[in-house]
């Protein structure tokens, strides 16, 4: 019982980050109808940015934090300009194509720059954490935890509660007629590239002390969110969130109980077996019938 | 279908065209000189692997040509299939000693099997379902050559593969793999050409209307899909056999992305385009080899490769050549009919050819389409009307399928239609058009039109050979004015013109009923009197039809009969000026006083 409350703990840690990661990719899908396969990469040099500057420029953690969000808002600036605004009116397959092409070129000039030597990341806390009970509490997870939490709140309060999230929500329904009624659709759609971005590097800041900063980290985290997406329902908010959390302690029992190994294996079945019995996901994709 | 009375078949006219073999012997002689020269010429070790490597990787790229350029869909795990073989021949041959060529077909077959469930379990759902999910695969396999050290050696790979006694030395198994090269890559070159090639373009430029003319989509796509396996898994079996080792690391994502890269480079709509990106993508590195220094640096410049290509050069080098090609083909004289366009349509005998009763369609609260009655009598023309939200074009798409109907019974001709996908109907003798306009617009004219004469129980086209197609194709567009531009590309004729093809296209499958869904639409004054006659002469050969229009003046004119509907009801029903004088539809057209 001890070793599952602890396995739950770590499962649900590890799940927030691929529910991060999951936002972002339903945030960008919903606006532009176009699935990025660089989302992951967004996580990944964010992590880079970190070591950069944190650990090799010995920076302070949180003025490193601040300049890896910052890098990320641009890197998802010069991502729509360069990979999806010159595409945005073709179909869908050229722009999947073009978004893993740039995934290939993001983890492959971070590898030329920094080279293939898994780099280690500071927690962001110096205490390592608290015991509860029979469960060990590790401080970085809770911080992941607690801002899951948060930017779920703030998501609700953002798209609910605000003209800007009103506007960037009417966009995604309809293009055609939000341009009419005055929203400058090109700049909502650089807006949502921008918080993706973000919301991509805070997950990849956050998870990186518990993993090794590697150009690797990238593509599996994106692997998993996407599972994730899918598994909750592909385009719903709610769907991202608990799609995520489910992968998370999926693979973390799969590895204690089945095979270590096959640890990133497990998410891939859970998904296949979803596309099979329930392809519309927990929560049902969010697509309209058209004729 | 119901027997054919008084219409009997017509036999396909017997045009004997010169045996295909003796029309490409160039290809073949050709591809002998390059097995020759690869069996006699003295290579050095070096240029040896860079040709083998080469040659495999060419027929791993077809795949993706059948699969990306044919059908449009994408496969992110052609190394996997690749592996598939590459490991069946290695291990087959090197742990197990069996025959090679037993374990070339194997891994081809393991392949095609995974490629085919894969596909069933992915293809129904939209495109970014198959990126991932092959993306997922891939890393799957990848997990378990790494891992399942008993069966892959794990890391360390298979060394000491076999080749067949008969190629030994490299230089004749090279000549063996080019050879190889050369059967697929023709293969490939005529599948478009082939019903399945046909049916696998028309999914990729529009899968709706690919549905209602006839083609399963989502077996077309697993055909495409398992084909692209097996090529890969066949490549990789040859490759195994020329290396003599395989690892896990050489067949991993970033292969995958070296394979889909081949194939954009060179055009993936062709077996040509794919050989040449593939070679240029293998010989380039060679070339620069310094890259290769600094880990990453390589594949980063793919990886910007990939976006240049897909933003500058969309088909490929190879896609340049063919439009210039297409264009000069246009200009080359269309075949003339051979006789005018007949419409036989098929009969049960009955007086009714489509009876609907209690059809019902509900998104979620609202009724679009509520308990709605319609018989359409034989051999006339009968309208469907209402004012916009009355459920005229929902009606028309639970009729042809691309809607389930929530309740309510659909007979065709006698034959229950209602729970079949729509291929299934239009195999049934259903032909529709669009109100937006839905051609194959990477396709010209006539090829369309072949696609709809192609529609599984036609009667007219015989056993359906090349020749007969071609003819019903032209004779439909002749039908309707179209004949001498037949080999145009789509998006080179007007407006008024497709809507004019996507009619042709319905025709040449000779229905037993026509849907036609706002065929007025759009159109100028000029062009809906065309349209008025064209409506006139289909019905005079007895064909049924069924129209959807907001012209009140085309559709009164035309239409015998007219069922009117109003917020998912029927209204009113009868004989054409009657029910346009009844009380009912002018309140719900003019509104109450």
């Amino acid at each position: 019982m001890d070793l599952f409350l602890q396995l739950l703990f770590t499962g649900i840690g590890i799940g927030a980050v691929y529910a991060l990661v999951a936002l972002g990719f339903v945030l960008i899908f919903r606006a532009t109808n176009v699935v990025n396969f660089a989302q992951g990469e967004f996580s990944m040099v964010a992590a880079y940015l970190m070591v950069v500057f944190s650990v090799d420029l010995g920076w302070p953690y949180w003025l490193s934090f601040l300049i890896a969000l910052a890098g990320m808002a641009l890197l998802g600036v010069v991502f729509n300009l360069g990979v999806y605004y010159p595409l945005r009116h073709r179909s869908f397959l050229p722009v999947i194509i073009a978004t893993i092409g740039a995934s290939i070129l993001l983890d492959n000039s971070v590898l030329a720059i920094y080279g293939p030597q898994p780099q280690v990341l500071q927690g962001w806390f110096d205490t390592p954490g608290i015991q509860l009970g029979p469960v060990y509490l590790d401080s970085q997870y809770l911080l992941i935890i607690a801002v899951t939490i948060a930017l779920v709140f703030f998501n609700y309060w953002f798209f609910e509660h605000t003209m800007l999230g009103k506007k960037l929500q009417a966009t995604s329904q309809d293009k055609e007629m939000a341009s009419l009624l005055g929203i400058s659709v090109s700049s909502m759609i650089m807006l949502t590239f921008i918080y993706s971005a973000i919301l991509g590097g805070l997950a990849g800041v956050l998870v990186a002390p518990v993993l090794f900063v590697s150009i690797q980290m990238g593509s599996t985290i994106a692997l998993k969110a996407f599972a994730a997406t899918i598994i909750g329902g592909f385009g719903d908010v709610a769907g991202a969130i608990i799609g995520g959390l489910a992968i998370g302690v999926i693979e973390t029992f799969g590895a204690a109980y089945i095979s270590v190994p096959y640890k990133d294996g497990f998410a891939f079945l859970v998904l296949i077996l979803f596309l099979i019995f329930r392809p519309q996901g927990i929560f049902g994709e969010r697509v309209a019938e058209k004729a | 279908m119901s027997a054919p009375s008084d219409n009997m078949t017509i036999p396909a006219p017997v045009v004997r065209s010169r045996p295909l073999l003796l029309r490409h012997l160039p290809y073949f002689t050709c591809a002998a000189i390059l097995v020759a020269l690869a069996a006699g010429m003295q290579f050095d070790g070096y240029v040896l692997n860079v040709l083998m490597q080469a040659t495999t990787f060419s027929i791993a790229v077809f795949g993706l040509c059948v699969v990306l350029g044919l059908c449009g869909q994408i496969n992110l795990a052609q190394a996997a299939f690749f592996g598939f073989g590459a490991y069946a021949v290695g291990i087959g041959t090197a742990d197990l000693h069996m025959n090679y060529w037993l374990c070339l077909v194997a891994g081809a077959l393991i392949a095609l099997a995974a490629g085919a469930l894969l596909g069933m379990s992915t293809l129904r759902l939209g495109g970014h379902y198959l990126a991932m999910v092959t993306i997922s695969f891939q890393e799957i396999v990848t997990l378990v050559m790494i891992n399942d050290v008993g069966l892959t050696h794990g890391p360390d790979g298979v060394p000491n593969i076999g080749r067949p006694g008969l190629f030994q030395s490299s230089q004749s198994y090279l000549a063996f793999c080019v050879a190889m090269l050369a059967i697929v890559g023709y293969l490939v070159w005529h599948l478009p050409d082939t019903r399945l090639g046909r049916a696998m373009r028309a999914v990729r430029d529009n899968e709706l209307a690919a549905g209602v003319n006839g083609i399963d989509v989502f077996r077309t796509k697993i055909y495409a899909f398992a084909l692209c396996a097996a090529l890969g898994g066949l490549a990789g079996g040859l490759f195994a056999g020329g290396f003599a080792y395989v690892s896990p690391d050489q067949f991993t994502f970033n292969d995958s992305i070296v394979f889909l890269t081949m194939s954009l480079l060179g055009g993936s709509a062709s077996p040509i385009g794919s050989a040449i990106g593939t070679g240029l993508l293998i010989l380039i590195p060679e070339w620069l080899r310094f890259l290769k220094s600094v880990p990453g640096l390589y594949l980063a410049i793919y990886g910007l490769f990939v976006i240049l290509i897909i933003r500058f050069m969309p088909d490929g080098i190879w896609g340049f050549v063919t439009v210039a090609y297409e264009r000069w083909r246009a200009k080359t004289k269309a075949p003339a009919p051979s006789s005018p366009l007949k419409l036989m349509p098929a009969t049960a005998g009955g007086d009714i050819v489509l009876e609907v009763t209690g059809l019902s369609k509900h998104f979620g609260g609202l009724k679009a389409v509520d308990g709605v009655d319609i018989q359409v009598k034989r051999g006339g023309v009968h309208a469907l009307i209402g004012p916009n939200g009355s459920g005229k074009t929902t009606t028309l798409n639970v009729l042809s399928g691309l809607y389930k109907a929530t309740a309510g019974k659909i007979l065709l001709d006698g034959t229950d239609i209602t729970h079949m996908p729509p291929h299934q109907r239009t195999a049934a003798g259903l032909g529709r058009t669009f109100q937006n306009i839905r051609l194959f617009r990477s396709m010209t004219a006539l090829e369309n039109v072949e696609i709809g004469a192609e529609r599984p129980g036609n009667r007219m086209i015989g056993s359906g050979g090349d020749v007969a197609l071609t003819g019903r194709a032209v004779e439909a567009l002749n039908f309707v004015g179209l004949g001498s531009r037949a080999n145009e590309l789509i998006s080179s004729f007007s407006y008024g013109h497709q809507r004019l093809i996507e009619i042709a296209r319905a025709l040449a499958a000779n229905p037993t009923l026509l849907l036609l869904d706002e065929p007025a639409a759009g159109l100028n004054s000029t062009e809906k009197l065309e349209l008025h006659e064209l409506l006139k002469r289909i019905a005079a050969q007895g064909l049924t039809i069924l129209i959807i229009d907001h012209d009140m003046t085309l559709v009164s004119e035309a239409a015998q009969h007219i069922t009117v509907l109003n917020f998912g009801r029927r209204i009113a029903d009868g004989e054409s000026m009657a029910v346009l004088r009844h009380p009912d539809v002018v309140s719900a057209y003019l509104g109450n006083e």
